[in-house]
């Protein structure tokens, strides 16, 4: 049972992951542009909400939503100041500037706060569970986490293929020259989709940081690489990859710390190569275009 | 007289060092069909896009509906009624049919054109709506195409090279729909390659050669060997 239960942990974990991941996979589909700043967002987005409740003593349940606003929000800025001028550059440029981000980020988070864990307690949701079997215990906040996974990943399947904002997302990645034609502004949409990825980043965050109790600066350099594992495994364009991406990535995880505490890290990176291998276009890619 | 729907003056126009256009002036009336005939990097896909908006001309005046639209970008052209049928078809290949029209009505225009009589006009792309637009044949992609550009309820309407790379049995099903656009009071600028179709549909001929408009007059006006000429040319003309 054991087992069983390392797998239905690691489902849960998967549920952050395959969050993280949706947003990157969205920039890169609708921009093409990977951003390396991602899991310094995310990071971020748990600051935001750690300061929340314990600076401005609001409720923990609502820090998500102040922390998916305040990064959104800088998500906007990002994308007109600094993107936007970039992707007018080069392929090569936009690249240049999340990278710059995501060392930004963690300097800044040092020297405000110092490297010492951020807290961010639930209190008893974090141990509440519902028993299942004799050795089964689903936490309530795991549950929650994956549900909110589940939600984020069909909104967004919702909105981009079922709303007239979504289709013209999807034609702008297909054809940024093109969709000026029919009167839309290729970078108003790719200010949506900014605001979009960075407001689920930092809500993924912001379970993520809940769920480890804290958050420290430099966790974002381990997220990134999570985040992009979960796309790869996933398969890019596919948001219900990404689900079972973070899936497949959090059993990994959480199987191999199963069988030694030093493994987790090692067991998702093994699956990620294994299926870089045996399955390149990912899970639930598509082998050809379109 | 009433001014003309699109005046160009003293266009000249090009891709970074490459001049592309020289001088072009042309009106077009509207209501009015003209074609544009040259040979292949004439210039004509560069004139389309430039009167799109797409292409900012180095200098030179752009009027459309007496307005001077020349530092208006392709987005807001568009939204004032200038459509464009980009050369190559150019459509969303991971959208559906129906998806790609439905874009189309992005530039947020009211008028005669919707899903229902995109559908009514060209029944080959109403049986293709749920297939995505990669699965198509050139014929269906440059029906989508024309229908998408329908959709934005344009009052011009620029169909660049609606024929290339098509069989003659399909191109002569897409012009079947052109009376249909017309009967809207659309206005029409059309490039096409092929001389007997051009003399059938349009109202008026303008060659193109190098860049520089040579001959303008009504179809009605013109003769095959004095289009010919200035399509190659190969002789002094002079407009009758």
């Amino acid at each position: 049972m054991t087992w069983l239960n390392a797998i239905a942990q690691g489902m849960l974990l998967g549920g952050i992951f395959a969050m993280a991941a949706a947003g990157l996979s969205l920039v890169f589909g609708v921009m093409r542009v990977a951003n390396l700043a991602h899991g310094d967002l995310m990071i971020l987005g748990g600051y935001v909400a750690s300061v929340a409740a314990v600076s401005l003593h609001i409720p923990v349940a609502l820090t998500v939503l102040v922390s998916m606003a305040a990064v959104g929000g800088l998500g906007y800025l990002i994308q007109r100041t600094l993107l936007d001028r970039a992707m007018g550059l080069s392929e090569f440029a936009p690249l240049m500037v999340t990278f710059g981000i995501s060392v930004i980020i963690p300097n800044v988070l040092v020297q405000l706060f110092s490297n010492d864990t951020k807290p961010l307690g639930i209190g008893s949701l974090g141990t509440a569970s519902i028993r299942v079997g004799s050795d089964l215990a689903i936490g309530w906040f795991p549950l929650i986490t994956v549900v909110a996974a589940v939600a984020v990943l069909a909104g967004l399947h919702v909105f981009l293929y079922r709303t007239q904002s979504g289709r013209i997302v999807r034609a702008t990645a297909d054809d940024r020259a093109v969709v000026r034609l029919m009167g839309v502004d290729n970078r108003k949409v790719y200010a949506l989709t900014s605001v979009i990825a960075f407001a689920t980043v930092a809500l993924a965050g912001t379970l993520y940081t809940m769920r480890q109790g804290g958050v420290t600066p430099y966790e974002g350099q381990l997220t990134v690489l999570f985040a992009f594992e979960v796309v790869i495994i996933g398969g890019l364009g596919s948001l219900w990859g990404t689900l079972a991406g973070g899936m497949v990535l959090g059993i990994a995880q959480s199987v191999g710390a199963q069988i030694s505490p030093d493994l987790p890290l090692l067991a998702g990176h093994l699956v990620f190569l294994a299926i870089l291998v045996f399955r390149p276009q990912g899970l639930f890619g598509r082998s050809v275009l379109a | 007289m009433s001014s003309p729907l699109l005046h160009l003056d003293a266009i000249d126009a090009g891709y970074g060092d490459f001049q592309a256009l020289f001088g072009i002036s042309l009106d077009v009336a509207e209501g009015e069909l003209l074609a544009l005939v040259g040979a292949n990097g004439a210039g004509k896909s560069t004139l389309l896009r430039t009167v799109a908006g797409a292409l900012r001309p180095f200098s030179g005046t752009v009027r459309f509906d007496g307005e001077d639209v020349t530092a208006l970008p392709d987005i807001h052209r568009s939204r004032k009624g200038i459509g464009l049928v980009p050369e190559g078809r150019r459509l969303f290949p991971s959208l559906t049919v129906e998806e790609n029209l439905r874009v189309g009505a992005a530039t947020g225009r009211k008028g005669p054109w919707d899903l229902k009589k995109v559908y009514e006009m060209m029944p080959l792309v109403a049986d293709r709506r749920t297939r995505k637009a990669a699965r198509l044949s050139g014929g269906e992609q440059q029906a989508v195409a024309i229908g998408r550009a329908l959709m934005g309820n344009p009052r011009l309407l620029l169909l660049d090279e609606v024929s290339l790379g098509l069989a003659p049995l399909v191109v002569e099903q897409l012009y079947t729909a052109l009376p249909g656009i017309r009967a809207e009071g659309t206005t029409v600028v059309l490039v096409e390659q092929d001389l007997t179709r051009t003399f059938a549909v349009a109202d008026r001929i303008a060659c193109v050669l190098e860049g520089r408009v040579v001959l303008t007059a009504p179809a009605a006006d013109l003769t095959r060997e004095q289009v010919t000429a200035a399509y190659f040319g190969t002789l002094e003309v002079t407009s009758p």
